[in-house]
């Protein structure tokens, strides 16, 4: 299987491990790896300030970019949500564009949807010791139906215990440009989702969303909590930073 | 209602400040109306409620399509059954009807049944300037006028209120021993407002569904009220949106079974009331004059705009039950009748967008709303849709839009935008202290906030190096 891996602009500035423990899951899935060189955002921040215009000129780049690939995969709920569920709407007054649109948004994927419905993973090469507790962060849950799938990948881990937190399905507060637009309000939705994570009394919370966890770490180590915020293709992938268990 | 939007950020940063209101917040929101909601759905079953919301999404996109249509069926079926159906443009137009209603009658006090359109036409404002008392008659809508406020809910108008507050306005205004206990004071203020719905010669009540086959108007309450003021006094005036009209009683029946449930979490309503038509020969009650006010408000200009599925709306507060912004900040926040993500699109759309440039932005697009939304209505697009309609009329802030030019400029030429990345990863890294963080940043001092302890939070800095760069070098067999 051909993949073309989207690795979205947050990880490649702020956390290239994510991208690299993304490639990890895809090539043990057996899938054979492109890493479009030119690609840089998917246009979400346009989109979701008004501004068709940006979002549309960044969407057609990915286009063409992505084209090619059988299937598209990234480590981000939000990022796949965009093209899969918001492409179609942005072009939804160029019909000439639509069909391509449409062709490519429906190969679409989140990392942990397509390695559990698409490449059919039963078993994830990394390992990890410790409890963790894990956030449904909104794009992936709501447009994309992601819940199952990072928990069932994540289960077949033999030292992890996953505990399910109150409210694990409650915005945090991110909301991309939100967060510095409303900094106050953010800040207070942030405090709940830390008040949940620090009240399961897990070492770690576990997350699809870079933004997402940008944003809760923030906020945790602004209160002086030292639970960890990991991603969940590095703790699948055996990656996670700190991992007691780390190959 | 005079819009006080404009100012969501200073409202909302008080609702922030208020710790009796934010305790009351999370009361409402840890338990309450979502965590209702959630068990009728269990129990009806999830895939069976989700046809329910198909079917009652299609009977509202019905009903809109064809609305003219409706509403000249509703006017013909109402008055051929003894009721008088008038309509009125603006919130002033709907004021003017009413009064001129109660000069006719020789109106003194007028009792009311929860009503969100009396708000929005600032009804009772224009009733007391008029001499005429206005009385409400929801136990929620009582408490928020005896402390001379506006509902923060639209189903729990007075949601923000906790039992101690509501004890002592009760003993201020009705010169009583102050009592703790909720069903004491429940009994208290219906002695109380008993006296009034048996004085009132206005019954005033607001409308759920107006059903254009019947000529009937429908409203579900759960106090029994409703029904008081519908059937006591002399002149019954139902005051709607025009856009409540539905085809059928079948139809209805079917929005029935969904807006209890998606409101409160009940499988039906305490009361269902239907009015159709004055009391006729032989009716044992009801009375002796009923009159519909259908009121635009600003509703046709959404007909046949990309903002036409708002007008679905049943008003059953689903959408704030569930919305983390809402609660954080409360309903008087949104400054308006309307708040929460309904309250987000339609004020805009009914007050103006420059009269409430925060409402669409103040969201995280997260969606819970849209999923709860008993007729479908895709909240986050239509907010999304306004924020478009702000940047293409120039009512967004230049930085902003210098911002995210820049930053599209840059994501459209991949060389440039390696380089730039390349330096922001460099300086944020320099930035940052020994575990990582960054205590404030010059260009998002939003995210950080001012530095003190108890707002904004640090920013987890970047690990160092670009995927881009690490992986080339990978390539390179580096
Ligand atoms: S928008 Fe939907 S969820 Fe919100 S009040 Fe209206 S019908 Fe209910």
């Amino acid at each position: 299987m051909r993949v073309g891996l989207l690795v979205t602009c947050l990880v490649d500035m702020m956390r290239p491990n994510i991208g690299f423990a993304a490639l990890t899951l895809l090539e043990s899935a057996g899938c054979t790896v492109v890493v479009p060189e030119g690609q840089t955002c998917c246009g979400q921040p346009g989109w979701n300030s008004g501004d068709r215009a940006a979002a549309k000129a960044l969407a057609e780049k990915l286009i063409v970019e992505f084209e090619d690939c059988p299937w598209v995969v990234a480590p981000s709920g939000s990022c796949a949500g965009m093209i899969r569920t918001h492409y179609p709407q942005l072009f939804s007054d160029s019909p000439a564009m639509l069909a391509r649109v449409r062709a490519l948004s429906e190969r679409t994927y989140e990392l942990t949807d397509f390695l559990v419905n698409i490449a059919r993973v039963r078993k994830v090469p990394g390992t990890y010791a410790g409890s963790i507790a894990y956030h449904d962060a909104c794009s992936g849950l709501r447009e994309l139906g992601v819940k199952a799938q990072p928990r069932q990948l994540l289960a077949t881990m033999a030292g992890l215990t996953l505990k399910e937190m109150a409210g694990c399905e409650t915005c945090c507060g991110f909301g991309g440009t939100f967060a510095v637009k409303y900094s106050d309000i953010s800040t207070h939705m942030a405090d709940r989702k830390c008040d949940s994570i620090v009240s399961s009394g897990v070492d770690a919370v576990v997350l699809g969303d870079l933004g997402c966890m940008l944003n809760i770490e923030g906020r945790l180590r602004k209160r002086g909590d030292a639970t960890r915020v990991l991603h969940v293709a590095e703790v699948l992938a055996g990656d996670a930073p700190g991992n007691k268990a780390k190959r | 209602m005079k819009p006080q939007s404009i100012h969501f950020r200073a409202r909302a940063a008080d609702a922030m400040a208020n710790p009796v209101l934010q305790q009351n917040l999370s009361r409402f929101a840890s338990g309450g109306l979502g965590k209702l909601r959630a068990d009728a759905v269990a129990d009806f079953g999830p895939q069976a409620f989700e046809e329910l919301r198909e079917a009652a999404r299609a009977i509202r996109e019905r009903s809109l399509t064809h609305l003219d249509v409706w509403i000249a069926r509703f006017e013909r079926e109402a008055s051929r059954r003894g009721a008088t159906v008038l309509f009125a443009e603006t919130a002033e137009d709907a004021c003017d009807l009413v009064l001129e209603i109660c000069a006719e009658h020789g109106i003194k006090k007028a009792v009311k049944s929860k009503s969100m359109l009396s708000e929005e036409v600032g009804l009772n404002e224009a009733l007391s300037a008029a001499g005429v008392q206005p009385v409400e008659t929801d136990l929620g809508e009582y408490i928020i006028q005896l402390a001379s406020e506006a509902p923060s809910h639209i189903i729990a108008p007075a949601v923000h209120k906790s039992r101690d507050e509501v004890s002592d306005l009760f003993a201020q205004h009705h010169g009583k021993p102050r009592k703790s206990d909720i069903p004491q004071m429940t009994r208290e203020a219906r002695e109380a407002l008993r006296a009034h719905f048996l004085s009132g010669d206005l019954g005033i009540s607001g409308g759920n569904f107006l059903v254009a086959e019947t000529g009937s108007g429908i409203i579900v309450t759960n106090e029994g009220n409703g029904r008081m003021v519908t059937t006591l006094p002399r002149v019954h005036v139902c005051i709607t949106g025009i856009e409540k009209v539905i085809p059928t009683l079948e139809d209805l029946s079917t929005l029935l079974r969904i807006l209890p449930r998606s409101a409160t979490g009940q499988a039906i309503s305490n009361y269902a009331s239907f009015f159709t038509g004055a009391r006729g020969e032989g009716d044992a009650e009801g009375p002796e004059h009923m009159v519909f006010i259908l009121v635009d408000g600003g509703r046709t200009n959404l007909i046949g705009t990309e903002l036409q599925d708002m007008l679905r709306c049943i008003r059953c507060g689903a959408c704030m039950n569930h919305c983390p912004v809402y609660r954080t900040v409360g309903g008087h926040s949104y400054g308006w009748v309307y708040p929460g993500p309904m309250g987000a699109v339609l004020t805009p759309a009914y007050v103006g967008l420059e009269n409430a440039l925060d409402l669409p932005q103040a969201a995280t697009l997260c969606g819970a709303c849209s999923v709860v939304c008993p007729v479908k209505i895709p909240l986050p697009d239509l907010m999304r849709t306004l924020r478009e309609q702000q940047v293409d009329r120039g009512l967004r802030p230049r930085t902003e839009r210098l911002g995210l030019k820049l930053w599209s400029w840059f994501a459209q030429r991949p060389r440039l935008y390696a380089i730039a990345t390349r330096l922001a990863v460099w300086a944020m890294g320099w930035h940052a202290d020994k575990s990582g963080m960054i205590y404030w940043m010059p260009f998002a001092s939003g995210w950080t906030g001012s530095g003190k302890a108890g707002e904004g939070r640090f920013l987890p800095a970047p690990a160092g190096r670009t995927f881009r760069d690490l992986y080339a070098r990978r390539k390179r067999g580096g």
